[in-house]
């Protein structure tokens, strides 16, 4: 098969490459452009780890081919950073927190949990766990994982506030 | 865990899509969101030539909603239907079901219409759709059919929608106001597909009652309905309860499936009355 001409935007960046359209969107990013904050977990679409923000959802890269990502506006971990280069609020708080024990999880659970709080920026704790309901941690790690993202979510609106 | 190779097409109409799968016959699939196709193409368990993706096609997006009927377009997500506010209002079942589907991340990818078309007993959405009486229009070489969802479905992924034809739009009659609902789903774990699911009216308009994942194709019972309509929810449990063929899986034995059938059914029936007005 031949390769296809793709061109998306990823972490701001307008990217292009070539690539078979049966190359995943995980495999893109990691071996086409050198992404490697979305981890290649369970490669079925059960674990979440792969997950990136594609033109405003949030979605599992390893269950989507690239052709279907041509155009598309992705985001992944890297992209999540302050524009100085410093963690992001939420990815301070899973620091804090110690939301993450090996860290494998720990990209798709923050790109997750950003587009969360972007759709609900004052969850309740059930609001979290169901959100992250697609996200696996194999160290067991949720409670701090979901004690992270709800305080982002406290410092978040804090902030709002005092800027108003 | 990579697929076989295939061309990649993103029509922009209806029209070129058609002809896409008449000139590659059965080398060519379409995709909607893809999250029941591309596993299937990765355990090579699918295999095609030529995917055709119809996120390029503008009409087969967006909700209408009508006095008497709503329009739902086949590309349609699971995010959407759970976050339009009109439609949870209108028909409040929909979002119920639609949470139970999946995890996040695939509801906002997975569409109503490759749920309904893909013909996967493990579906959700056609035991719904057959609950709430909805029609499905296919599109393909010869025109335009509508076919009601209790007719779809042969065997599990055999429909009546022929390889040329392409599901666009979902047709549901408004549910009559007062009309109590449930949709009750037993499942393994987040992600799974159900043990055993049931969804559930009751109201003025009468009552209506369909199972998933019990048979190789949803059921849809006309006699459980009439018998809840008429007062009889023992009656209504019975009748639903002989028309599965469950078998046995990695869900369990026939005779566990068959018992959470009534756990589940006897759940949506109880929260159904309690929410029908009056």
């Amino acid at each position: 098969m031949s390769k296809m001409h793709v061109k998306l935007k990823v972490n701001g960046d307008e990217v292009e490459g070539l690539a078979e359209p049966r190359t995943l969107l995980i495999h893109f990013l990691r071996e086409n452009l050198k992404v490697t904050g979305p981890h290649v977990g369970c490669e079925t679409s059960h674990c979440g780890a792969c997950t990136v923000d594609m033109d405003g959802k949030s979605v599992k890269s390893c269950t989507v081919f690239v052709a279907q990502a041509q155009g598309a506006d992705v985001t992944t971990v890297e992209g999540l950073v302050n524009p100085d280069g410093s963690l992001s609020v939420l990815q301070e708080m899973f620091r804090e927190h110690h939301g993450l024990q090996c860290g494998f999880c720990t990209p798709g659970m923050i790109t997750r949990a950003h587009r969360l709080l972007q759709e609900n920026p004052t969850p309740t704790e059930e609001d979290v766990r169901f959100g992250m309901a697609g996200n696996l941690c194999r160290c067991t790690g949720y409670q701090n994982i979901v004690k992270a993202i709800l305080a982002a979510a406290e410092i978040n609106n804090a902030q709002k506030e005092a800027a108003e | 865990m990579i697929p076989a190779g295939f061309e990649y097409h993103r029509p922009t109409d209806m029209a070129s899509a058609i002809g896409l799968l008449q000139a590659h016959g059965d080398e060519a699939r379409v995709v909607a969101g893809g999250h029941s196709l591309i596993p299937m193409m990765k355990l090579r368990m699918a295999s095609l030539s030529h995917l055709v993706d119809l996120q390029g096609i503008a009409e087969l997006r967006g909700i209408e909603l009508g006095a008497d009927v709503i329009r739902i377009g086949a590309m349609t997500t699971q995010n959407e239907l759970i976050t339009h506010e009109g439609l949870a209002q209108a028909v409040p079942i929909l979002r119920e079901a639609a949470l139970q589907i999946a995890d996040p991340q695939v509801r906002y990818v997975g569409t109503i219409g490759g749920n309904v078309a893909n013909g996967d007993p493990g579906n959700d959405m056609p035991g719904l759709m057959q609950c709430l009486d909805a029609s499905y229009e296919v599109v393909g070489p010869d025109g335009t059919r509508t076919i009601a969802a209790r007719e779809f479905y042969d065997s599990a992924y055999f429909t009546a929608r022929s390889d040329e034809e392409i599901l666009t739009r979902i047709t549901l009659p408004c549910p009559a106001a007062g009309t109590g609902y449930a949709y009750e789903k037993q499942k393994r774990k987040i992600g799974d597909y159900a043990t055993a699911a049931a969804a559930v009216l009751f109201g003025p308009g009468g009552a209506s009652i369909a199972m998933t994942n019990l048979a190789d194709t949803p059921v849809w019972s006309a006699e459980a309905g009439a018998a809840l309509a008429a007062g009889d929810t023992e009656g209504a449990v019975s009748a639903a309860l002989a028309a599965i063929d469950p078998q046995e899986d990695m869900r369990g034995p026939i005779e566990f499936k068959k018992h959470v059938a009534g756990v589940v059914l006897r759940r949506a029936i109880d929260r159904a009355l309690s929410r029908a007005a009056g």
